[in-house]
């Protein structure tokens, strides 16, 4: 018998662990629940201080007493960077932890894949670090925003400076997959607009992570550019940099790197960071007005460790969703936040943010300068903050790319 | 011309890594016969493991300053060899008894391990490694700068695969690793430890790994995806070479160095499909590798056990489970639902691998093609044509039984393990075709909004209706193995020599089978797609045909429940452990656990009790 | 027209000459042995008989068609059934489901996916089984039988498909002396009742000399002496190469 007897259990085993997992269904407490999805294993140099800068936004506004009369609570899981599993968490989310609302996001895919859900379900999903533009353009929804600035929007900010710089010859090297093929695009096209006259001698498009660098710098200073605009980061952006540096491709160059100046991209490079690359980032050291000196000290007080750009983006994620619930007095029916958060403007370390109403992106915006090493650490000098806003294409442009609802 | 040159000579010292832990790799496989998937776990460890050792030693003054690094190296190189023995003696030994393919999956337990452990370890920030002393800088080559650690890895390849050689030829047990490697009776014949010899090639096979590591380092650095960004790349060198030939490793390590670094020049956007284009062109025209041998004719992929028509009790318990299922949506809450129909995709999926695995002895690790190649059929009928789901389901059928046929039909000629490879180049360049598509694919970030039509879009209902077609599909695959077609199979994979004597076409059934099993997956594909509503490259990757053959040997090859056994006990196991803080070490553990203990796999470790227990006439 | 012709057969592995020129006919109905010292080329004549591998030159005939160079499942349809060496059989299979196969496969019915094999043909497949006199272990699992038992499973395997030309490769290796000469005996009846012509090899030279109608003797790939058992008993070169070791 014991046959029939393990092949019951077996049976009986998959039906109860079912049943046991269906059993505690949580009822819908007072404070509201946030679903925070990321890719915490995958890329956890960038989604740790991301999730540290949303606990230190949470406990300022629960200290604070809530947000519209509520606590806020945080439910956080990992997404392993896969769509698919995003969406399952999601879905447990939605239905047993009953989350008022989704956030998070590291990897576009998974931005996209989270924003086609929360259309499907009703639920409101903010999306905080997801880079690729279609998020709130072609693929964009009624249900779906997006805080930090947009891979068009920061690549715009590169080609304003770049067009000034008189650079003729342009070569390229991003990443072979949709957010080095966007940030390509959109700045050679708003490049071309400033000046019709560049032309774009080289392309190179290096695997994600696997780049063979020696033979993509050779390649690139066989093309004798004036200027090189460079996508990529992480690993590849440390070979490329070093590459560079040995094969002397950057003497003599103006050289752009897109996000480059992220305290996550440049950091773990130390002495050997390149410097007087013109990027985007976040000089965390340097940026002295108040509302950042209070955010940078509470943080390295809270963690011990300075801010990323992550930190800012998940602290400016937690605020947003305070400052939503306080204009709905702590109401979280799904169409009241979406109206809510058309228009709405808070307070952030970077000064005032608002979300579009026209396609749910907010203005948030970046810091452009050139890297520079000062007492062995890399940084960025003679920087400025780009407004988002005024980075952005026209309303009727924006409208041509997102569908009408 | 100074650029082509250099490039050349860029090309060589990019393939000293790939032959470094390639030949360990081809090494461990020539004499074990263990495809060893964790080889990239050595290859990141060998990194970190001379990084810290760098930032720990001492620098002494002047001329010896840079001995502590290149000390590091190569103590780095040994530490990582001894965690090969380590992960040999505790994970591998004990399962060297189980059917062949088996150990696969406690090298994926090892992956998921080490991953945890050096995040644990090391963190995650990405660390830069540390320059060569005495090597800065550069050289300049006919006009054209050439770093000058380039020259020494350049230098590196020819000399580790002389030495090499020379272990090989001049030591008794170089002769013995060739002689296990040409034929494993033989040495067991000649009465020695096969233990000890395979612990010591492990010892070797993981040191050449962790030297790869290290010596990249003054290139790049160390992070934690190291592991997965050698994985493919490491096989196809070795398979390429020739599973087991050393040399052959040293010629295709140039081979794709070069290719890349004139791809790069020539045809920029090509890198991700390069490497495996020229991998299947290589096994299409000669199956065995540039130096390898060919697999015997008559070599089963693993020692296939009876199928046995399911008795009573079977049909009980799979009853009560299908009544349990059947009633779920009105005891469970709806993300109970959610996870179930992700259970049941993956054990559809999981038993359409097996329906080649097991009756048909070709282990693919390629099968995510056919999953995601549904899933983009269905979506893409919908996107594109706008068809309804009752016409995209149909169209992810149709659609991955097509790429079926077309893969099916290069890979059935080639046996074992090179059958294997192929199947995963294809499914790489299946895989780059979708990514890099985006006109019509979306690229990477997929394709959106395609959920099930209204009279289905409801949790419960959706949820009947993958249960109706997976139990379908599954009910239908089961069905095969015991009809004429099936028996044919099942024929063909016992002794092909014999299966052709007695008037079977094997190669041809073995198509017919891959077809299927394609189907049967864009069917799990296809649910798939309308249960996630978006469908992205990830689920054609090679993680994900890597889930299916996990279920699959963890469920049990040699059985008939074994897959949605697997899938079942896989999938929730992940969904339970992956709300924990390094979830992976946990799951790594537990599947090694599970090997250990379930060597024939769950389903056919409960068969094999019963059976027992019936031989006792109880 | 003989049953089977062979002319100028030839195969060569890199430079060793395995069968050299090698012509020979048997008529149905007729038991031919080939005899020689291990290597001499015995098994690969049979390999190019039965299409497992392909002559270098040379031509094979059934009943007067060219079969050369055929592959083994066209051979067999043709009506050529053979049993190895090595004995092969489906080891995951029972010893009837191994028969029923090849009955399947010999009446095309082996495609099917519409039902179960379970029971077909199954009184054809247990005349076979008991006809080799197996029957009583039809439900066990070929890779647990013994050795001897495999052998008289490829019997049955090679007539089920009632074929016109038997090749047997040392047919009753690894069997006790008794059973072997009721094997011989079974074999001979068949040949004779249904007019099959019979190519075997044999180590053991009583069975050959009782059994076989004529006798060939290779050595090194060449056939020295073709002829009744008689005539071969008698050939001094046959005595020298072969019969004088044994």
């Amino acid at each position: 018998m014991t046959r029939r007897r393990t092949a019951l259990a077996l049976a009986l085993g998959t039906t109860l662990g079912l049943a046991i997992a269906g059993a505690n269904p949580s009822a819908a407490a007072d404070p509201v629940r946030i679903g925070d999805i990321n890719s915490y294993t995958r890329m956890a140099a960038f989604t740790e201080p991301y999730r540290m800068g949303m606990e230190l936004a949470l406990a300022e506004i629960n200290e604070a007493g809530g947000a519209g009369g509520r606590m806020l609570e945080l439910v956080s899981r990992d997404d392993a960077g896969e769509p698919g599993e995003a969406v399952k968490i999601a879905e447990e989310m939605i239905t047993r932890d009953r989350v008022a609302l989704l956030s998070g996001g590291f990897f576009s895919n998974v931005g996209l894949a989270l924003a086609s859900l929360a259309e499907q379900r009703g639920v409101l999903y903010l999306a905080g670090e997801p880079l690729a533009d279609s998020l709130v353009w072609e693929d964009g929804n009624r249900h779906t925003f997006r805080l930090r600035p947009s891979t068009w929007m920061q690549a715009a900010m590169l080609a304003r400076e770049a067009a000034a710089s008189g650079a003729r010859r342009w070569a390229t090297i991003a990443p072979n997959y949709a957010y080095g093929k966007d940030a390509v695009a959109a700045f050679k096209a708003v490049l071309s607009e400033l000046q019709p006259e560049v032309e774009f001698v080289a392309e190179q498009w290096p695997a994600l992570f696997k780049i063979d660098a020696g033979a993509e710098v050779q390649a690139l200073a066989a093309a004798r550019p004036d200027a090189i605009y460079n996508v990529t980061f992480g690993t590849d952006m440390a070979k490329f940099a070093r590459e560079g540096e040995d094969r002397g491709l950057f003497e003599d160059r103006l050289v752009l790197g897109l996000l480059g100046g992220e305290p996550e991209y440049i950091e773990p490079l130390g002495e050997d960071a390149p410097i007087d690359w013109l990027v985007t980032g976040y000089p965390w050291s340097k940026i002295d007005t108040a509302a950042h000196a209070a955010f940078r000290d509470a943080y390295i007080e809270k963690f011990d460790d300075h801010p990323r750009a992550g930190s800012l983006v998940g602290y400016n994620v937690i605020k947003a969703i305070g400052a939503l619930l306080e204009k709905t007095g702590g109401d979280t029916a799904t169409d009241g936040m979406i109206e809510a958060m058309e228009d709405l403007t808070f307070e952030t370390p970077v000064g005032p943010v608002t979300f579009r109403a026209i396609d749910h992106q907010s203005t948030m915006g970046a810091y452009v300068g050139y890297t520079a090493l000062e007492e062995g650490r890399p940084t960025m000098r003679d920087w400025y903050y780009a407004d988002g806003a005024d980075y952005l294409p026209d309303d009727e442009a924006v409208r041509a790319r997102r569908p009408a609802e | 011309m100074g650029l082509f040159v250099v490039q050349f000579l860029t090309g060589l010292s990019g393939a000293a890594s790939l032959f470094l832990v390639a030949s360990g790799l081809t090494l461990i496989f020539g004499v074990t016969r263990i495809v060893n998937f964790a080889h990239g776990s050595f290859y990141m460890l060998g990194a970190y493991l001379a990084l810290s050792l760098i930032e720990a030693l001492p620098v002494p003054r002047g001329t010896w300053g840079g001995a502590p690094f290149w000390a590091a190296m190569a103590a780095a190189a040994l530490g990582v060899g001894l965690i090969g023995v380590l992960v040999e003696t505790i994970v591998l030994k004990p399962i060297y008894k189980a059917p062949e393919l088996f150990q696969l999956l406690a090298t994926f337990g090892v992956i998921l391990v080490v991953q945890d452990a050096a995040l644990w370890t090391w963190g995650a920030e990405d660390r830069l490694g540390p320059r060569a002393p005495g090597l800065r800088g550069s050289i300049e080559v006919m006009g054209q700068r050439m770093p000058v650690y380039d020259l020494l890895l350049i230098a590196v390849c020819p000399v580790v695969l002389a030495g090499l050689l020379l272990l090989f030829r001049t030591t008794r047990w170089g002769i013995l690793v060739r002689a296990a490697t040409a034929d494993r009776q033989m040495v067991a014949a000649l009465g020695v430890d096969q233990r000890w010899l395979f612990t010591s090639v492990f010892f070797l096979g993981s040191c050449l790994a962790g030297l790869g590591g290290a010596l990249q380092l003054p290139k790049g650095g160390a992070d934690l995806a190291m592991d997965f960004g050698i994985v493919a790349d490491m096989f196809v060198v070795t398979v390429i070479g020739g599973m087991g030939s050393i040399v052959g490793a040293f010629l295709a390590a140039l081979l794709i160095g070069e290719l890349r670094a004139f791809g790069v020049l020539f045809f920029p956007e090509s890198t991700l499909i390069l490497t495996f284009l020229i991998m299947a062109v290589v096994l299409v025209l000669r199956p065995q590798g540039l130096l390898g041998r060919a697999e015997p004719a008559d070599a089963p992929g693993h020692d296939a056990e009876p199928v046995r028509p399911a008795d009573r009790t079977w049909r009980i318990a799979v009853s009560v489970l299908l009544a349990a299922l059947l009633a779920l949506p009105m005891i469970a809450d709806p993300f109970v639902l959610v996870l179930a129909i992700d259970v049941l995709v993956m054990a559809l999926f999981a038993a359409s691998l097996h329906a080649i695995m097991g009756p048909g002895g070709m282990v693919s690790f390629g099968h995510a093609a056919f999953f995601g190649g549904g899933a983009y059929a269905a979506a893409l009928a919908v996107v594109h044509l706008g068809a309804p789901m009752t016409a995209a389901l149909p169209a992810g059928v149709v659609g991955a039984a097509l790429l079926a046929a077309v893969i099916g039909f290069f890979c059935v000629r080639l046996r074992g393990v090179y059958f294997a490879m192929l199947t995963l180049a294809f499914a790489q360049i299946a895989w780059s075709i979708v990514f890099q598509w985006t006109e019509v694919t979306g690229g990477d970030d997929g394709l959106l909004g395609i959920w099930p039509a209204a009279w289905a879009a409801d949790r419960t209902r959706y949820y009947y209706l993958t249960l109706a077609l997976v139990t379908a599909g599954i009910a239908f695959l089961r069905f095969a193995v015991f009809t004429p077609f099936g028996r044919g199979l099942r024929a063909g994979r016992d002794s092909p020599v014999r299966a052709e004597a007695i008037g079977i076409d094997v190669a041809r059934r073995q198509w017919a089978a891959f077809v299927l099993a394609g189907a049967v997956a864009g069917l799990a594909g296809g649910l798939y797609v309308f249960a996630k509503g978006s469908v992205f490259p990830d689920e054609m990757a090679i993680p994900r045909s890597f889930d299916g053959l996990m279920m699959v040997l963890l469920g049990g090859v040699n059985t008939l429940s074994g897959p949605w056994v697997g899938a079942g006990v896989f999938t929730s196991l992940q969904d339970w452990l992956s709300r924990m803080p390094f979830w992976r070490l946990t799951l790594g553990c537990s599947i090694i656990a599970l090997v250990i203990l379930f060597p024939q796999g769950i389903a056919g470790f409960v068969r094999q009790r019963a059976h027992r227990h019936r031989d006792r006439g109880s | 027209m003989s049953l089977l012709e062979v002319a100028g057969l030839r195969k060569a592995f890199g430079g060793v000459v395995a069968v050299d020129d090698l012509s020979f006919a048997l008529d149905a109905g007729r038991m031919l042995a080939m005899i020689g010292p291990n290597g001499a080329g015995k098994s690969t004549c049979f390999a190019m008989l039965g299409g497992q591998l392909r002559p270098d030159r040379g031509s094979v005939r059934l009943d007067g068609r060219a079969v050369t160079g055929w592959p083994a499942r066209r051979i067999w349809r043709a009506g050529v059934g053979r049993t190895f060496q090595v004995t092969r059989t489906f080891g995951s299979m029972s010893v009837f489901d191994n028969v029923q196969t090849v009955v399947l496969s010999h009446r095309r019915r082996l495609r099917s996916l519409l039902r179960s094999a379970r029971g077909l043909y199954r009184e054809e497949v247990e005349a076979l089984l008991e006809t080799v006199g197996i029957a009583d272990q039809q439900a066990r699992v070929c890779a647990v039988l013994a050795y001897g038992d495999l052998k008289r499973v490829e019997l049955a395997m090679a007539l089920a498909a009632r074929p016109r030309l038997l090749l047997m490769d040392e047919p009753t290796a690894g069997m006790a002396p008794a059973e072997r000469g009721a094997l011989m005996r079974l074999i001979e009846g068949i040949c004779r009742e249904r007019a099959l012509g019979v190519l075997f090899t044999e180590h053991d030279m009583d069975i050959v000399f009782e059994h076989a109608d004529e006798i060939m003797v290779l050595a090194r790939g060449r056939a020295i002496a073709h002829g009744t058992p008689a005539e071969v008993r008698a050939d001094p070169q046959v005595q020298a190469v072969y019969l004088g070791e044994a």
